[in-house]
């Protein structure tokens, strides 16, 4: 099976420090891969270049074996990659359903006449436009939160609500910007099912997640990465085991308890 | 929750339209000067170029502070598609609108890279230059002194009196609020609201957000210069000061203070802009300070705007008497 996401010495600085440096990763429909590293390391950096939000300096990124190097971010989603945020950049003032509607733009038919004037073929593509984003908030378990708007859900519900957006896309490749960051373990196992659920149908998944539980549990291939550079790859067993990820990342975990657990 | 926000503003929608409708019908009858009736026709056509330029700020989250320098262009392109290419008044406000609309995207794509405080001062410097024209091209425009505009007539009928224009422009505002709603509601109009709500994620999810930002900037420009030409139309005289800096706040205010992102706002926002400093001649020269003071009361107590505010603290009212 071919890569279906590839980068080719992906690099960039900003004012002078390397924030990336020469990144190269790869992965298959159907497998998940997690970048992993301190603070800083550049794993949200690598999402701002791989989704078209940066433009790198040097290096490729290659979607399906096609260069899209420093293509804009709405292309990108219309050859099927889309992220998630950090720091969520959900629509606030929408309701849970109308954030995910959003994503369902590149699949309607854009006739701006039409929707002027309020053609009939608008409203019958809006139920169906309705009717599938209702879809995907039910794959998050988030069907009965559809007519609330989103400054009201709380935290957790806002994570699962920005991957049901990124799933009414459709992708192929979909970037996880640290899912399950301040969820409770019922959340994160919540959240771990979601994933494993959409890599089993066939997309390529790349998660940055600092909780190591769902790591190294749902994983494929972990990419280190520290100072903008790699520092390890490898399944889960080897990373749990390189004695230079758990001096740089594992064992420097604020919770020594945690860590060593996971280094056992 | 039985009833969807979506289903909500639906009906919402077709309120506002009934609810403006049955104004234009009540209005005339409650008039009791020639001179009121000419200020409603005012008030309607500042409404149509206030929900436009609605569309950009309150949907799209972008300013433009030279919307008057459309709404001059609307209005002198009624006086000279007669002059200069024997065009009939009538059939020079669609041209014109479509003339605007032109200068709008080839102007926009470049102005509409720039965000916030930057793209408030290369509109207003557009709105400017606009002004700037009008002004200086004395051959052309008649310079300061300003043009006349030949009367309408549609199959030897003459377009005269301030009724008729009434309900011109009445209908105009009608047609101009059904136009908002269907795109505020369309795939347009959630891209657009999810553009101001967060740009980069509209862009992941696939939205062309340089595109959707020219578009809107392209309509609510063809609203400003309708309601200009409408407006040179009705005053069959025209001068540079209808796209006047001055022009361009009010345009804005008009929006802030009815409500962003609220059409029935642009309208209540216009009428009190126009209606208001009638009222308050008697004051003399502290019509504009008390204008002033009237504004940012609104602002401090009513920071969405007079339409949601309100509409806000009726549903809650209704709330607390049946829970």
């Amino acid at each position: 099976m071919t890569a279906l996401l590839e980068t080719d010495g992906l690099s960039i600085s900003f004012g002078g420090l390397k924030a990336l440096d020469n990144v190269n990763l790869s992965v298959r429909p159907g497998e998940i891969l997690s970048v992993i590293g301190p603070n800083g390391a550049g794993k949200t950096t690598l999402f701002n270049l791989i989704s078209g939000v940066y433009k790198p300096l040097s290096g490729k990124v290659l979607l399906e074996g096609q260069d899209v190097t420093g293509q804009s971010p709405d292309k990108l989603a219309g050859r099927g990659l889309t992220r998630t945020f950090q720091n969520l950049q959900v629509f606030q003032t929408m309701t849970a359903l109308e954030n995910v509607m959003v994503a369902r733009h590149l699949h309607e038919k854009r006739n701006l006449l039409a929707h002027l004037l309020a053609l009939p073929s608008v409203r019958r593509q809006r139920e169906e436009t309705r009717k599938s984003a209702m879809e995907c908030l039910a794959r998050v378990g988030m069907e009965h939160y559809a007519d609330q708007t989103a400054d009201s859900l709380p935290y957790g519900a806002l994570k699962r609500l920005e991957i049901a957006r990124a799933l009414a896309l459709a992708p192929k490749v979909l970037l996880l910007d640290e899912p399950a960051a301040g969820c409770n373990p019922r959340e994160t196992e919540e959240i771990d099912e979601i994933i494993s659920k959409i890599a089993a149908e066939g997309m390529a998944v790349v998660l940055v997640e600092h909780d190591m539980r769902l790591v190294m549990k749902i994983s494929n291939h972990i990419l280190v990465l520290n100072f903008g550079q790699k520092l390890a790859e490898g399944n889960a067993a080897t990373i749990a085991a390189d004695p230079q990820v758990i001096e740089a990342y594992l064992g420097l975990e604020g919770d020594e308890g945690e860590a060593g657990a996971v280094a056992e | 929750m039985n009833v969807s926000n979506t289903v909500q503003r639906v009906i919402g929608n077709r309120l506002s339209l009934v609810l403006i409708g049955a104004l234009l019908l009540v209005l005339p009858l409650l008039m009791t000067s020639s001179f009121q009736m000419r200020l409603a026709v005012v008030v309607w056509i500042y409404a149509m170029a206030a929900i436009g330029l609605n569309l950009l700020m309150g949907f799209a989250g972008q300013v433009s502070l030279g919307h008057a320098g459309f709404f001059g262009i609307g209005a002198y392109s009624v006086a000279l598609g007669p002059s200069q290419l024997g065009l009939s008044p009538a059939l020079s406000l669609p041209a014109g609108v479509a003339f605007c609309g032109l200068l709008a995207l080839l102007l926009g794509k470049p102005i509409l890279k720039l965000k916030g405080h930057y793209l408030a001062v290369a509109t207003l410097g557009l709105g400017m230059l606009i002004f700037m024209i009008l002004s200086n091209e004395v051959e052309l425009t008649g310079g300061p002194d300003g043009m006349r505009v030949p009367r309408v007539v549609i199959m030897g009928w003459k377009v005269k009196g301030t009724e008729t224009w009434y309900w011109i422009t009445g209908i105009a505002l009608l047609i101009s609020v059904w136009l908002a709603l269907n795109l505020i509601n369309s795939p347009t109009g959630l891209a657009l609201r999810a553009i101001h709500d967060s740009e980069v994620a509209a862009s992941v999810l696939g939205v062309d957000v340089a595109k959707y930002k020219l578009i809107v900037f392209t309509i609510s420009a063809c609203f400003a210069s309708a309601a200009g030409g409408l407006l040179a139309l009705y005053n069959g005289h025209i001068t540079p000061g209808v796209s006047d800096f001055l022009v361009s706040v009010q345009l804005v205010t008009m929006v802030v203070l009815g409500g962003m992102g609220s059409v029935g706002g642009s309208l209540v926002g216009a009428a009190l802009i126009i209606i208001l400093p009638q009222f308050l001649t008697a004051m003399h020269e502290y019509e504009h300070a008390f204008l002033g003071l009237i504004m940012i009361l609104t602002m401090v107590f009513m920071r969405s705007g007079i339409v949601p505010s309100i509409s806000k603290a009726i549903r809650s009212g209704r709330h607390d008497s049946t829970s």
